[in-house]
């Protein structure tokens, strides 16, 4: 899907960001374009959800110094949902559950406010029920999730499968997905991955982030970035998550002591 | 308690006794005259507002009739509906359905004022405040073969104190669904007494939806109920919108057997003051009980619940267990939350809990992520809070848009 006229969504440069007054990340350099999926892959702790949190703007962390671009303009001064209006879209690790607050009517509201922006009709009650029930195939989600309360009592899968069906309403530029295929058994991790897939579109992008390859193999990474330290440190295409899922992550250290050494 | 000149002032104020409950009106006085007013030596009311509670007392009750004039929503055909008008003797004007009956003088005497003695409550103040003002009396005996639901509506007038008093007998084996409501206006304060039987095998819902909404509203309110054998009791109340309002469910399970559900909703914003006393006894075994009680406190205002609970020797295999939840939405917001259990009897299960906390920022994060505003993402938040006690009156409730008042104005 990717073509040389395609426009960059997302450009981080330098990025240096910190939570709770420890840095985390230490010059994060990423440029996604149209059409493109990447996958950033890296140990626990390396900084992966942090980028992610970052770019959705989580009021907990605390971007130091550098720079994120959607589309070419500067997001750092906008809140989250500003961010999530304009076709950011990030699909937790640990998607949240809300007591008392029916999945359906939230669904909605972040349906009618991304509509909003898009210049759509807002959506009154039997019109997103519609809507929500095509999207429901998507994800080959039984429609009694939708009367129950936000991933309350959801098991793993479900969640998941609640977050791509968020994806699918909310129909963003660029979704940064956190470990989607954790906690999946085979056959959910096909329904989402499947999901991810339809819902890619070549004048949108998706940044999967994941510890497997297992994922990857549904999918197809046009780059792989590893990411230790805060940091990329490795970038390239589908045969580096192959190696890394071989070798492991001593590969990555052995890599970047060369690198030192020959610096 | 001690006298003292805001206690004489306000029995001075007082019209001559009079109308159906001249007795009790006499009884109620000479309390006060004995005992004076409350103090914050009296454990009951350590924390209360005395200030609210003077404004409270400074209200005359000398009440025209066409000084009502509220409004209400339109009731549902299956509901029958019951408007106080305070002073006035409730059942006058009213053509009561199949299966409601006025209750006979015979019955009003063996029975009114019992429930809330067998309380045993020391120095019951609430009640005998409402003893020494209120003049009527609704009482009525709800039959098996009533089939309708059933509303009591009382409202407030603006610049006056009311007192009302309900006592409602509900036959055995009778299921009924009961709302309540209270609507305060402005610079008004209202008293309430209602006190219920339940005969054996009764199945009572009781709403109570308890609305300031005006500056300066004020309510205090004792609800007693004795609950027969086998009866199952379930109250839902939602107190909202009171500069100073106390709320005092008292039930007694008298023969044991029965179970009790409470979830109880307290909201205060600015510099108001809420406070729930609850007290629910077993005196016999096999009892049940599940209370929940939440609070939401705003600004500057001040939520308490103090919730007691009695298991003497003769209530063996009592299982109750009451939760005590709490939002604190400001630095300057006050709660207070107390449990009191007192257990005698060995072979039971009661368990107590409390928490105080804030809106959680994941929670709203996850839904500033998805693009909804702020402002409409706590509205959520709180509404899911809610839900665990709104979630249980019936949906003719809504007529009365207490969800919507319960949102708006909550500054977080």
């Amino acid at each position: 899907m990717i073509s040389s006229t395609s426009e960059t969504i997302l450009s981080i440069e330098d990025l240096h960001a910190s939570v709770e007054d420890q840095e985390i990340l230490h010059g994060v350099n990423l440029v996604v374009k149209e059409g493109e999926i990447h996958a950033i892959m890296g140990r626990n702790g390396s900084g992966k959800s942090t980028l992610s949190k970052v770019i959705a703007g989580h009021p907990s962390y605390k971007v130091l110094s550098g720079s994120i671009q959607f589309k070419g303009k500067d997001i750092l001064e906008l809140e989250p949902e500003e961010r999530a209006r304009i076709g950011i879209f990030l699909g937790f690790q640990y998607p949240v559950e809300i007591p008392g607050v029916s999945n359906l009517e939230f669904l909605r509201v972040a349906t009618n406010s991304r509509r909003k922006e898009l210049i759509k009709s807002e959506l009154d009650t039997f019109e997103f029920e519609d809507l929500v029930k095509e999207k429901l195939k998507i994800v080959e989600m039984d429609p009694a999730f939708l009367e129950r309360s936000v991933n309350e009592g959801f098991s793993g899968g479900e969640k998941k499968r609640n977050e791509i069906l968020q994806m699918a309403l909310l129909e963003p530029v660029i979704s940064i997905l956190d470990e989607t295929d954790s906690g999946l058994d085979i056959d959910a991790l096909r329904i989402v991955a499947s999901g991810i897939n339809r819902l890619s579109q070549p004048n949108s992008a998706t940044i999967l982030i994941t510890h497997y390859q297992r994922l990857l193999n549904e999918i197809t990474p046009d780059f792989v970035h590893i990411m230790a330290d805060g940091k990329i440190i490795k970038t390239g295409n589908k045969e580096l998550a192959i190696e890394l899922e071989k070798s492991g992550y001593d590969f990555v250290d052995k890599n970047t002591k060369e690198k030192e050494m020959a610096k | 308690m001690k006298s003292s000149t805001t206690c004489q002032e306000w029995l001075n104020s007082l019209p001559p006794t009079e109308g159906y409950l001249t007795n009790e009106q006499s009884i109620g006085r000479e309390f006060f005259l004995e005992n004076g007013m409350p103090s914050k030596k009296d454990e009951a009311w350590r924390l209360s507002n005395f200030n609210k509670l003077n404004s409270f007392l400074s209200l005359p009750t000398t009440i025209d009739h066409e000084e009502i004039k509220s409004i209400f929503p339109e009731k549902d055909k299956n509901r029958e509906r019951i408007i106080i008008n305070p002073n006035e003797n409730p059942i006058l004007n009213i053509d009561l359905p199949n299966g409601l009956e006025k209750l006979s003088n015979r019955e009003i005497e063996d029975n009114l004022g019992k429930i809330v003695q067998s309380t045993n409550i020391k120095n019951d103040i609430s009640v005998c405040l409402n003893q020494a003002t209120s003049k009527e009396l609704l009482a009525l005996k709800v039959k098996s073969n009533f089939n309708q639901s059933l509303e009591i509506v009382i409202p407030s007038i603006e610049g006056k104190s009311i007192s009302t008093r309900v006592f409602l007998v509900i036959e055995e084996g009778t299921k009924l669904d009961l709302l309540q409501i209270f609507t305060g206006n402005n610079n008004s304060a209202q008293n309430h007494l209602i006190e219920i039987k339940l005969e054996s095998k009764v199945e009572l819902t009781h709403g109570l939806i308890s609305l300031g909404e005006q500056q300066k509203s004020s309510s205090i309110c004792t609800l007693a109920v004795e609950q027969s054998e086998k009866s199952k009791y379930s109250l839902h109340s939602i107190h909202h919108g009171w500069d100073y309002a106390r709320f005092e469910p008292r039930i007694i399970q008298s023969e044991g057997q029965a179970s009790t559900i409470i979830k109880g909703l307290q909201v205060t914003k600015s510099k108001e003051q809420i406070a729930t006393h609850s007290l629910i006894r077993f005196e016999g075994p096999n009892g049940k009980l599940d209370q929940l009680q939440k609070a939401v406190a705003s600004e500057y205002s001040h939520c308490i619940f103090n919730g007691s609970i009695e298991v003497p020797q003769n209530a063996q295999k009592t299982e109750a267990a009451q939760l005590s939840r709490n939002l604190l939405l400001s630095k300057r917001a006050r709660i207070d939350t107390k449990p009191e259990l007192e257990i005698v009897a060995d072979d039971v299960s009661c368990t107590h809990g409390a928490t105080v906390s804030q809106l959680q920022d994941e929670e709203l994060f996850y839904l500033l992520s998805r693009g909804i505003d702020s402002k409409h993402a706590n509205s959520l938040l709180l509404k899911g809070y809610y839900d665990e006690v709104i979630s249980h009156f019936p949906k003719s409730a809504q007529k009365w848009n207490f969800i919507e008042k319960l949102i708006k104005d909550i500054k977080k």
